[in-house]
């Protein structure tokens, strides 16, 4: 059985105190915060990441919770469980699509554990990373975790300089739609980063977080009824799994024409890609099945899923035209008739 | 590494226990406290076999930290039946057959007491989804799904 690897545990009582031990430490050794430890603990039991110091953040009560501002801005704290996220009243009413999201992230007992800002700072996801030791081992280590071999290259794409590892982050793609911005906080002070600029296409270096910052809290602009967000997500078992594709789409409607329309692909990519120059297609005509169906066939041919994940690349290709048809259809409150199939999993 | 004392309470007894930082509380209840009803499938949060309640709310123990568990109230399944009568639903579990090798059944019946404490009169769906962090790779789940209604019929339920 797989075992933790030793490590020292802190857990800090304040914003600033974890803020100081993660400076502190990470100067020395390899240090890492924890929130639920859903990502964390298997990766360091599989010896994907092994921090010799691990900062809890779950005992930082300013970590914790939801509420507004008198800007109409709610914020959410980054320890704020995927359980507490999905049943929250106002999420749900504001921010269904976000709601929706952490909802669907893997299964009820994980949800509990697992927080939002962690699903925001997941590890990139491969079929050659996420691995025991000893599997690695044994194909030889790549370059995401090269170990001690210099020379490590990506399975996936042997020819290529870059680690192609995905995110698969259900949360991410949202965040993106809805313009959420995120407080990051070191030390050495902080700052707002906007989520389209959080995310990095490498899987290695996936996030514009430095190692010294924690992620604080997530911050949502106000949003009125006009606006319509829409998160599919795509997977082989409807409990459990990763997303192989998720797609979220928002659109902002007039009385009848649409006036923005946003749209973010998730798990095809090292980042989530955020497609929206596509969507605005759509701007200032009335919403038509042709229109969406035109998006939908462009996103298809930007979607490049690698053979990295679970299921046939080529049919979640296929499939990214379905989902985006589906979601851009969904959030424009157009009514694909036909469509009938099941959307997602059954339990969504 | 120095060690750490845990003190929480195990099943509603008080328990203290000299651990180290990076013991789970599945390591800790199976190899320190002896509980070894609690199982370990994967190790990494894809079977469920290693659910507890902690506070109440069904947690995967094989990725929570001992040190989590730290004031806090943890129930296993052998806190379920009280005394030596069986939780209803363990018995309903006995009655209808549910168990073939049995591995996942501690997780399933933890997952399953967590739900109807939160919702005494699940759905049928309700059901499937409360027990959806359970693998079992034995049965179909019906018979589970059958005796998890039945209980959830006697407590006023609408199965
Ligand atoms: C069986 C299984 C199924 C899963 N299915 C899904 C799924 O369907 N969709 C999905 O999106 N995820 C899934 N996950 C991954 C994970 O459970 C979730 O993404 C969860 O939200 C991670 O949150 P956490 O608090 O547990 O993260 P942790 O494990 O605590 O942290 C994850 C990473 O983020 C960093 N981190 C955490 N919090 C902060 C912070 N505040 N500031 C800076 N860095 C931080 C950590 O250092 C670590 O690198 C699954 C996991 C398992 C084991
Ligand atoms: S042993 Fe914990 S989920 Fe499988
Ligand atoms: S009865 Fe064997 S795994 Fe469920």
């Amino acid at each position: 059985m797989m075992r933790l690897s030793p490590f020292t545990y802190l857990a800090p009582r304040t914003l600033a105190e974890a803020a100081d031990l993660l400076a502190e430490h990470g100067r020395q050794t390899p240090t890492m915060v924890v929130a639920g430890g859903t990502d964390l603990f298997p990766n360091m039991k599989r010896r994907q990441q092994e921090p010799k110091v691990v900062i809890g953040l779950r005992g930082v009560p300013e970590l914790r919770g939801i509420s507004t501002d008198r800007d109409g801005w709610t914020l959410i704290g980054a320890t704020t469980t995927l359980a507490q996220a999905a049943r929250d009243p106002h999420l749900g009413q504001q921010y269904p699509a976000l709601a929706h999201a952490a909802h669907a992230v893997s299964t009820p007992h994980l949800r509990t554990t697992g927080t939002l800002g962690g699903n925001l700072c997941l590890d990139t996801r491969c079929n050659y990373y996420d691995q025991s030791y000893h599997w690695r081992k044994s194909v030889d280590f790549c370059m995401k975790r090269p170990e001690s071999n210099p020379a490590a290259i990506c399975w996936v794409a042997p020819g290529s300089p870059r680690c192609w590892a995905v995110s698969s982050s259900d949360c991410a793609p949202v965040a993106v739609a809805l313009r959420a911005r995120f407080r990051l906080v070191s030390a050495a002070g902080e700052r707002i980063v906007e989520a389209g600029d959080f995310f990095r296409d490498d899987g290695i270096e996936y996030l514009a977080r430095r190692p010294d910052e924690i992620l604080a809290q997530i911050l949502l602009p106000p949003t009125d009824r006009s606006w319509r967000t829409v998160y599919l997500k795509l997977r082989r078992r409807g409990s459990f799994d990763f997303p192989i594709l998720g797609v979220a789409a928002s659109v902002k409607r007039g009385n009848s024409t649409v006036e923005d329309a946003r749209l973010v692909l998730g798990a095809v990519g090292s980042a989530p890609v955020d497609a929206t120059e596509l969507a605005q297609s759509l701007i200032g005509a009335e919403p038509t099945t042709e229109a969406v169906d035109a998006v939908a066939a462009q996103a298809y041919r930007g979607a490049r899923p690698l053979d990295n994940t679970d299921l046939n690349y080529a049919w979640r290709k296929k499939m990214a035209r379905v989902y985006v048809r589906r979601a851009l259809a969904d959030a424009a409150r157009l009514d694909l008739h036909h469509d009938s199939g099941q959307v997602g999993a059954a339990l969504l | 590494m120095p060690r750490m004392i845990l003190a929480c309470t195990v099943n509603d007894e008080p328990v203290e226990a000299l651990i180290q930082p990076y013991q789970t509380l599945l390591d800790v209840l199976r190899d320190t406290i002896g509980l070894t009803g609690t199982k370990e499938g994967c190790g990494t949060g894809d079977c469920g076999a290693c659910t507890v309640h902690l506070d109440g709310q069904p947690v995967c123990s094989c990725l929570v930290l001992a040190m989590q568990a730290r004031g806090r109230a943890v129930r296993t399944i052998e806190g379920l039946a009280e005394g030596d009568a069986l939780h209803p639903l363990q018995d309903a579990f006995v009655r209808f057959g549910a168990a073939q090798c049995g591995f996942c059944i501690p997780g399933v019946l933890m997952s399953a007491a967590a739900l109807l404490a939160e919702n005494p009169s699940p759905t049928e769906e309700e059901i499937r989804y409360g027990i959806a962090g359970n693998l079992c790779r034995c049965t179909g789940y019906t018979k589970m799904v059958d005796a998890i209604s039945e209980v959830a019929g006697a407590a006023g339920g609408k199965a």
